[in-house]
């Protein structure tokens, strides 16, 4: 079993996706959903704990070895990476049963949970694999279901929304397929681990180079980073509300881990920071990511929305550490993918339970809530003040590092414009507290009760997992800094 | 040299012309005909870069020793099924669409979505003042 | 009781929290969730004098609790600043719970479970400052206080209570979280360290530019100290009810700024450092002009909590020009403004208060001829007057004594001159009041409304005597004040 691990954490949703087929009853298919992502995210832990005591998990698929047949390659990175995302998919599916039953018409939900188990799959393959292919193939596996989860919501906008995500991410793939091939025709080899080999000898070529650029922008569409980030503030705003939860955690932490899989492994660092001007380039396009959209999500009437940008500005908070190109910044980059995923799938969650009671999601109507569904109201508050970065919150742990880093490089006036950024999040995140506890509930209006306690359990759970990972940093900082220690070759 | 490289002209010309579709028609189904156009110029240019000068398909022969490589083919089976999913979704999210929004043009679509934006809020203004 | 001190240390952070749950459960019965808070007042006051008389005994006590990232902890020591500071806001926190009860019953305040959650919560953030023994136990604590009394700000729920809250949170929580946290990471990555440290933690060699400019953040980033141009949120703090302006923007939010300015001043920078910086001429102007315009402001003000907000801002700079004198006595004068203003400035809101619950008057010029009906309370803003102002038989004396002295140490000529004159603006804005209470008339008009006046409830009055009498014995009796701030530089060589 323990061998098999790895092969286990990608087959085991794919499997379940269609026997959710036979079973039909949406109440069943909810649960044996659970159970499969469940195990996933048990699969994720015995992996994780594998790597950090043994190092790299090196798994040879059907027993074809490592250069010919396709490799599954689990190291801190990877392990880390699908944690989150298995952790995640297992909190959100809780309340996935209660939400969709006012969202979506019933004969569809037994689709939803097809759909969201392969998005899962894709997710999980994208990362375990050691395939540059593969990674396309998967990559499209959790596009496409994506495409099909966000048309679910019941709104017509989130068929446009859809489409246009559909167009934005089919371009993407196809120029990662593109570099993909290009990386191939130079090495003959698809293997990522041998592909960091050989590319060395051939780097000097044009080939080389456009390939590098094809995987950066369609890996850069894929993560919103701005200004590729148009279709992202629709999909998650239109998007069933456990979708949005799920996506907004893993969709663009999944883009980001391609990122760094192909800056730091395939390429090389020295070979990526030197060809192209990456630090300029990152810090610039998170700089002006996170400033752009924090001040447009102030101005959003949709709460969805408001969420959807911050989570465009959150991006540019990763893409700074990046750009750092240290170490130091590269933790602080993993961080935040962590804790990135904790705040906005508790946030996006809270928010799903709020449609659940209100069928909207507009801040007009959020008059009052704080005394109506207290909970939930207080879960958005702290999942708000983690993004701001206030202490003892896991915002502030990422931001600690983020400021570190900078600072290590010695670019002072980015650390304050990365302060002031967060800033423009007080606004727009205290526009929802207020509304929320100082404004009366309108009258008229039929006051709604606290959420079920099937959305107040995961909600709390991970908000729970913010303030214990914000005080409590030993398992992600020491995961995250060694991680980062490996991808640059220093041995920790 | 141009000639040498004919296949990496197509290629080009076809994801152009591809790219091009995408952006600057208004017609849904227009843009993923332009679509498709974009990724077979993809697979074009794996199928051509694996064909080696007087290889035969990979089939074991005898007294052929020189084959074209499988590989990337092989590879570009897989990509031309995501191609077709892809249409397949797209195609029925136009039909939806239209469905939803009696037309498919991005223009209409946008106009109509400004609308039902302007509408809510004004719903959600009169229940104010309700 | 006989806990170690450690125990005590802790406690005395945790009870006002553990209050807090306290109050939530008994909040439908008004009479057993005041009496939670006086309890818990009256416990958490024993517990902080237990302290000081240990700390008198030169015991000293550290506390760790976690460590949040390697060297970044959260743990507590006790030094006499702290020390200082602890006494003043428990001390101040049982009287002003008497005040609020007689206040809070007679406005017939709504949500006053929230309220008293609230005020808890932000005595254990000040306990939490006040004993914290690194920079970022105290950041936590220092945000924490100005999460929790932001409920407290816009406690009446109205635009203007919202407005002012938005001003009150927006400043507090920007400068903290733009300047002040970057000089604290600022500071962790140039010393590599952040805990606090008699002569400070920089090298001898630090570049002095570096140094400069994270003292810059340090003064603009902890806007708690209303050091202009930072200033804006305090007036805006005052649409709270009275008991809220008077300890927390009187005394223990405004405190905790100075507080934390001194900390960095004398245990980060350290006074020899601090002296040489290139910053330091400028922020000590800075200082002297806000503690000038503020006092000009002070005096076009009608609103009796607006004139009260102003001149705490000027006293403020006074404080703030003392730790960057960077002599000895001008961080005693300091440290023993810090509690001279306490008394004086929680004296004068007590009885704006208790003017605005009996008399429902907040405008100075509707205040004429007040005295008569309300003698004792305007007998105790007068000696709070006198006190603020610095002239004896008060206690404020003793620490614009030693910050003149400080000045003159410098050889700051024109911040000596600064504070002559401030004082002079100070009796032109204060003593007016009490002035016109006694000895002018009435305007005349509703002559039936101003006879059925009365004094403030007796539980409100008692707290104003008896913080009266703490200005007058600061005075008589200064000893002991004098050396808990004095113990502050004792190991500097």
């Amino acid at each position: 079993m323990i061998a098999h691990l790895p092969i286990l954490q990608v087959i085991i949703p794919l499997m379940a996706a269609p026997l959710c087929l036979l079973l039909r009853h949406p109440k069943l298919v909810w649960l044996f959903s659970l159970l499969a992502s469940g195990l996933a995210f048990i699969v994720s832990i015995l992996l994780l704990q594998q790597v950090m005591t043994s190092g790299v998990i090196s798994y040879e698929f059907g027993g074809w070895e490592a250069p010919w047949g396709i490799e599954y390659r689990i190291d801190k990175l990877n392990a880390f990476l699908l944690l989150i995302i298995s952790a995640i998919s297992t909190v959100v599916l809780i309340a996935a049963q209660t939400s969709i039953e006012k969202e979506i018409p019933k004969e569809k939900h037994t689709l939803f949970y097809v759909l969201y188990l392969l998005s899962l799959t894709g997710m999980l393959g994208i990362v375990s694999t050691g395939d540059a292919f593969n990674v396309f193939v998967f990559l499209e596996i959790s596009s496409l279901s994506a495409y099909a989860l966000i048309a679910l919501g019941n709104d017509r906008r989130a068929l446009w929304a859809s489409f246009q995500y559909l167009i934005m991410g089919t371009i993407g793939a196809t120029f990662i397929l593109i570099g993909i091939g290009l990386m191939y025709q130079m090495t003959g080899t698809l293997n990522m681990e041998d592909l960091s080999q050989r590319l060395p000898e051939v780097e000097q070529t044009r080939t080389v180079f456009t390939a590098f650029v094809f995987v950066i922008v369609g890996v850069c569409l894929k993560l919103a980073l701005f200004p590729l980030h148009l279709w992202l503030p629709n999909a998650y705003a239109y998007a069933p509300s456990i979708v949005t939860a799920f996506l907004a955690a893993t969709a663009t932490k999944v883009a980001i881990y391609l990122l760094i899989r192909f800056t730091f492994t395939v390429f090389g660092f020295s070979f990526s920071f030197a060809t192209l001007p990456l630090e300029t380039l990152f810090l610039l396009l998170g700089l002006v990511g996170i400033f752009v959209a924090s001040s447009v999500a102030i101005y959003q009437k949709n709460v969805k929305h408001i969420f959807a940008y911050s989570s465009i500005a959150q991006v540019g908070y990763i893409i700074v550490g990046l750009s750092t190109g240290t170490v130091m910044g590269l933790t602080a980059t993993l961080l935040h993918m962590f804790n990135h995923a904790l705040m906005k799938g508790a946030i996006f969650l809270a928010l799903g339970a709020v449609v659940y009671r209100l069928g909207n999601i507009q801040l007009s109507s959020f008059h009052g809530l704080g005394r109506q569904m207290p909970l939930t109201m207080a879960a958005i508050v702290v999942g708000g003040l983690s993004l701001i970065g206030v202490p003892l919150t896991v915002g502030f742990i990422s931001k600690w590092y983020l400021l570190t880093a900078l600072l290590e490089k010695g670019w002072w006036p980015v650390a304050i414009l990365i302060l002031l950024g967060s800033l423009l999040a007080v606004i727009y995140v205290w526009r929802i507290i207020e509304v929320a506890y100082f404004k009366a509930p309108l009258v008229g209006k039929t006051p709604v009760k606290e959420a079920p306690l099937l959305f107040i359990i995961p909600i709390w759970t991970l908000i729970i997992a913010n303030i214990y990972f914000g005080i409590d940093t030993r398992l992600s900082v020491q995961v995250a800094q060694s991680a980062a220690q490996s991808l640059f070759g220093v041995s920790p | 040299m141009i000639l040498g490289l004919l296949n990496y002209w197509v290629v080009v010309v076809l994801m152009m012309c591809g790219l091009y579709i995408v952006i600057a028609h208004g017609n849904l189904i227009k843009k993923i005909v332009g679509l498709a156009i974009f990724q077979t110029s993809v697979f074009i240019f794996y199928i051509s870069m694996a064909k080696v000068e007087g290889g035969t398909a990979p089939i074991l022969a005898d007294g052929i020793s020189q084959y074209s490589n499988p590989l990337p083919h092989v590879l570009i089976l897989t990509a031309i099924v995501v191609g077709i999913a892809t249409t397949a979704l797209g195609l029925a999210l136009v039909v939806r669409i239209k469905e939803a929004y009696g037309s498919i043009e991005e223009e209409d679509v946008q106009n109509l979505d400004n609308q039902t934006q302007v509408d809510s809020q004004q719903q959600v203004t009169e229940g104010d003042q309700a | 009781m006989n806990f170690s001190l450690e125990v005590m240390l802790q406690l005395a952070i945790v009870i006002p929290l553990l209050t807090t749950f306290g109050i939530i459960a008994a909040g439908k019965y008004p009479n057993i969730r005041e009496s939670i808070t006086i309890t818990a007042s009256i416990i958490l006051l024993y517990i902080v004098i237990n302290l000081y008389q240990n700390i008198l005994l030169g015991e000293t006590v550290n506390v760790f609790w976690w460590e949040i990232i390697p060297d970044l902890a959260i743990s507590f020591s006790i030094e006499p600043l702290g020390m200082l500071f602890a006494l003043i806001a428990s001390f101040l926190w049982l009287i002003t719970t008497f005040y609020a009860i007689g206040y809070m019953r007679s406005h017939e305040e709504e949500n006053q479970t929230r309220f008293y959650t609230c005020f808890a919560l932000a005595i254990g953030a000040v306990m939490g400052i006040a004993f914290s023994d690194n920079l970022f136990t105290l950041f936590i604590f220092y945000e924490v206080l100005t999460l929790s009394t932001y409920p407290l700000v816009t406690h009446s729920g109205t635009e203007k209570a919202k407005q002012g809250g938005r001003v009150y949170l927006g400043i507090l929580l920007s400068t903290s979280i733009a300047f002040f946290l970057l000089a604290i990471v600022g500071t962790w990555f140039v010393a590599g360290t952040l805990d606090f440290k008699q002569g400070g933690i920089f090298d001898t060699n630090v570049d002095k530019t570096v140094a400069g400019a994270l003292l810059v953040l340090f003064i603009f980033g902890i806007g708690k100290a209303a050091i202009m141009p930072f200033h804006r949120w305090l007036p805006a703090a005052m649409v709270a009810p009275t008991p809220v302006s008077a300890l927390l923007h009187a005394v223990a939010v405004v405190k905790a700024g100075v507080f934390t300015i001194l900390k960095v001043c004398v245990f980060i920078f350290g006074l020899d450092l601090l002296a040489v910086l290139p910053t330091t001429q400028f922020l000590l102007y800075l200082a002297g002009a806000s503690v000038l315009l503020a006092s000009i402001v002070a005096m076009r003000q009608d609103n009796l909590k607006a004139r009260l907000a102003y001149s705490t801002i000027s006293q403020l700079g006074y404080i703030t020009m003392g730790a960057l004198l960077a002599n000895s006595s001008g961080v005693l004068g300091s440290s023993m403004h810090i509690a001279t203003h306490a008394f004086g400035k929680i004296t004068l809101f007590f009885c704006a208060g208790a003017i605005l619950v009996t008399a429902h008057k907040s405008k100075i010029s509707e205040m004429r001829g007040l005295g008569k009906q309300m003698p004792l309370t305007m007998i105790a803003f007068f000696i709070a007057s006198l006190s603020i102002i610095g002239v004896p038989p008060t206690g404020g004396t003793w620490s614009k004594w030693f910050l003149v002295m400080g000045t003159m140490e410098a050889q700051q000529w024109t911040l000596m001159v600064v504070l002559m004159l401030s004082s002079l603006l100070n009796i032109a804005y204060l003593l007016p009041i009490p002035y016109h209470a006694f000895f002018s008339n009435t305007l005349g008009k509703e002559p039936l409304a101003q006879t059925q006046i009365k004094e403030a409830p007796w539980p409100s009055l008692l707290a104003i005597g008896i913080t009266t009498l703490g200005c007058l014995i600061l005075f008589v009796y200064p000893q002991p004040l004098f050396d808990l701030a004095s113990a502050i530089l004792a190991g500097r060589e």
